[in-house]
């Protein structure tokens, strides 16, 4: 056993050569975290009174909150290599077959609640089988999801209410038990703050968790990254994806929970739209297209930077009119930061292999 | 050669692909502590042979035994809990994920309890480094993604980890294919290693030099079919090379590059004639248009 290996002292001298700066380069997030700094930054300025004010970080939080709770479904998806078109529709949906069963069938709102779970599961179920069975791209299938669930939407609303919306959804028995633990105010710091907000932050640290900490979460970057390369080492590709598809109707079925519970009635309108949304939070975040890389603490930032912008406007006094187009710029500047920092770190990362290859083709 | 029950062998193997023959009648086998050479040009059924004996395809004719009793794999998971590890040309190695995450993919350490079951990192980081020190890799960071690491370095994490993982035998889809000469010395120093510690290795290469470095038998296919498994002893390089490419082959090669430079020769000639010809008449035209300016 003629070894070449060198001795441990030199292996930490390189690690030091490695540096803090590629360090934080290599986290996927550091993009989002710029992004939202500079638009914190910005909104100081514009508007300081509301902006630093408790207040004002309450209001920032309540629209990021939501969102956020779907970036973060979103990211794990495309982190595990696929879209999910559907999953701002679903918000409807769930809160529309909730609404329609306690208004229409007087129902408690928990069974209701229930019910429209597993139906948000099975569409996830459905979704994720058909990318894996077909083998089309999730873009096409979950873009067919999201036309049948918006045309149900509005076809099945109108059908049994002759208008688009299910309004009394408060009168259900339960109601104000689950308005309790979903979506109620609660004050902080003399600020009206939402629960919406705890439980985004704690399905952001739980997916980081998953993520960061046990086998699922290499499980997730490995279908990603690599679906074939994963299955020959008998990573479960398929459940995983699967899985993953059902995460964001899940997670969107709680959104479209909290907005029943909040607003008291649901709108056959409700979420068309926002899956982008969810997508830019993500990409924001880190998290590539093309999958196998990326981060829920970088979406919720992202999530984040969507709720600064949309309630910044308003603060700022400007035309809310113009709140796309600010998101657009936002998102161009963010993702050329995020494309930046990863270059960067990609520059550095192979110069080093460069060097080693070298190093290993020129050692006796 | 009588050495026991080989590992693993298959006798008349056959598979069809619809009505493609990808393999037909071949006879192989490994045994403990041998490496055996897989050698063939492209599209000789050399992926199709590892791929039945590393359960990604069924045979669709012919027996597989492994220790000596028929086994009929459904998944490359069941070939792997026999311990049949296939190192795919591809690697099987997630570019974007860290050496540790790569190394234990599909088989993590776990400790805790129920919901609270977590991957144990630490292990795993402290694992990889103890592993590919005994390859003789130093790796300075486990957290460094795999695709910044050197070919040859990924060979051997790839190796490894199939090492580490309890395999019995070695498949190695073309470990050296994109090597440079000294990594490629480098993975054949892997091989003649696992070979030491007692492993069946199957070395699919195309490279009869390689080959020829770390092999004890060599099997050629051509076309689907075996041309034959020959000792050490049996066969020299240059026969072997010989068998691999057909020295007809090469002749017929040769002849029709230069049949294809002659072809150059006069397809210039054409190309320089059709060129004057409409310079020529893109002149008269000009002319034409000068004196009648309409």
């Amino acid at each position: 056993m003629t070894v070449t290996a060198t001795s441990p002292p030199k292996t930490d001298e390189r690690l030091a050569n490695v540096g803090l700066v590629q360090i934080l380069l290599r986290r996927p997030e550091i993009g989002a975290l710029l992004g939202a700094s500079v638009v914190w930054i910005f909104f100081a300025f514009i508007a300081p009174t509301n902006w630093l004010s408790i207040n004002g970080v309450a209001r920032i939080l309540d629209p990021s909150s939501t969102l956020g709770i779907m970036a973060v479904a979103v990211a794990l998806l495309m982190i595990g290599g696929e879209f999910d078109l559907s999953a701002g529709v679903m918000t409807g949906t769930t809160g529309l077959i909730t609404g329609l069963l306690a208004v229409k069938l007087g129902m408690n709102i928990w069974p209701a609640m229930f019910i429209s779970l597993l139906f948000a599961l099975l569409v996830g179920y459905l979704n994720g089988l058909m990318v894996i069975k077909t083998g089309l791209p999730s873009f096409i299938v979950t873009l067919a999801t999201f036309f049948i669930l918006r045309g149900a939407n509005v076809g099945v609303t109108r059908l049994v209410t002759n208008q688009v919306r299910v309004a009394g959804i408060d009168e259900a028995p339960g109601f104000y038990t689950a308005r309790m633990i979903f979506n109620t105010e609660f004050t902080f710091l003399g600020a009206e703050f939402r629960t919406t907000i705890l439980w985004w932050i704690a399905i952001t640290v739980l997916a980081t968790w998953v993520l960061q900490r046990t086998p699922w979460g290499s499980w997730i970057f490995a279908a990603g990254g690599d679906p074939n390369a994963a299955r020959n080492v008998g990573v479960p590709a398929n459940r995983v994806k699967i899985a993953l598809f059902m995460t964001t109707a899940s997670a969107a079925w709680l959104v479209g929970m909290m907005n029943d519970l909040r607003l008291r009635s649901a709108v056959a309108s409700q979420g068309i739209g926002q899956e982008f949304v969810y997508i830019i939070a993500a990409v924001i975040g880190g998290c590539l297209l093309t999958g196998g890389y990326g981060s829920a603490i970088g979406a919720s930032i992202g999530a984040l930077i969507f709720g600064m912008a949309r309630v910044g406007i308003v603060f700022a006094g400007w035309d809310t009119d113009w709140f796309f187009s600010f998101l657009g710029i936002m998102l161009l500047a963010a993702v050329l930061v995020n494309d930046y920092t990863r270059k960067q770190a990609e520059a550095l990362a192979v110069a080093r292999a460069k060097a080693r290859t070298e190093s290993e083709e020129a050692e006796p | 050669m009588s050495r026991g029950t080989p590992l693993l062998e298959t006798r008349n193997v056959t598979k069809l692909f619809g009505s493609v023959i990808a393999l037909n009648g071949v006879s192989f086998s490994v045994h403990a502590g041998e490496v055996h050479c897989l050698l063939g040009d492209n599209g000789a059924g050399k992926s199709t042979l590892i791929k039945i004996l590393s359960g990604v395809h069924e045979p669709t004719e012919g027996e597989y035994y492994f220790e000596g009793s028929p086994v009929r794999f459904t998944s490359p998971r069941e070939a792997l809990s026999h311990g049949i590890a296939t190192v795919y040309q591809d690697l099987a190695l997630i570019p974007l994920m860290s050496i540790w995450r790569n190394f234990f993919l599909g088989s993590e350490p776990k400790r805790g309890w129920g919901p609270f079951q977590r991957y144990d990192i630490d292990f795993a980081k402290r694992t990889v480094r103890e592993e590919l020190g005994k390859m003789g890799i130093d790796i300075r960071d486990p957290d460094q993604p795999v695709g910044t690491m050197s070919g040859g370095e990924r060979q051997s994490v790839a190796i490894a980890r199939a090492v580490y993982f309890g395999a019995k035998v070695l498949i190695l889809d073309e470990p050296t294919a994109a090597l440079g000469v000294k990594q490629a010395g480098t993975v054949l120093r892997y091989i003649a290693r696992a070979k030491a510690r007692g492993l069946g290795v199957i070395f699919i290469t195309h490279n009869p030099h390689h080959a020829y470095a770390v092999g004890d038998r060599f099997t050629i296919l051509k076309r689907g079919r075996s041309l034959g498994t020959y000792t050490k002893a049996e066969l020299s390089r240059e026969e072997m090379i010989r068998l691999m490419s057909g020295a007809d082959e090469l002749e017929a090669i040769s002849h029709e590059l230069e049949e294809l430079a002659r072809r150059d020769v006069q397809e210039d000639a054409i190309v320089a004639h059709v060129e004057e010809q409409l310079a020529e008449s893109l002149e008269s035209e000009a002319e034409a248009l000068k004196r009648h300016p309409e």
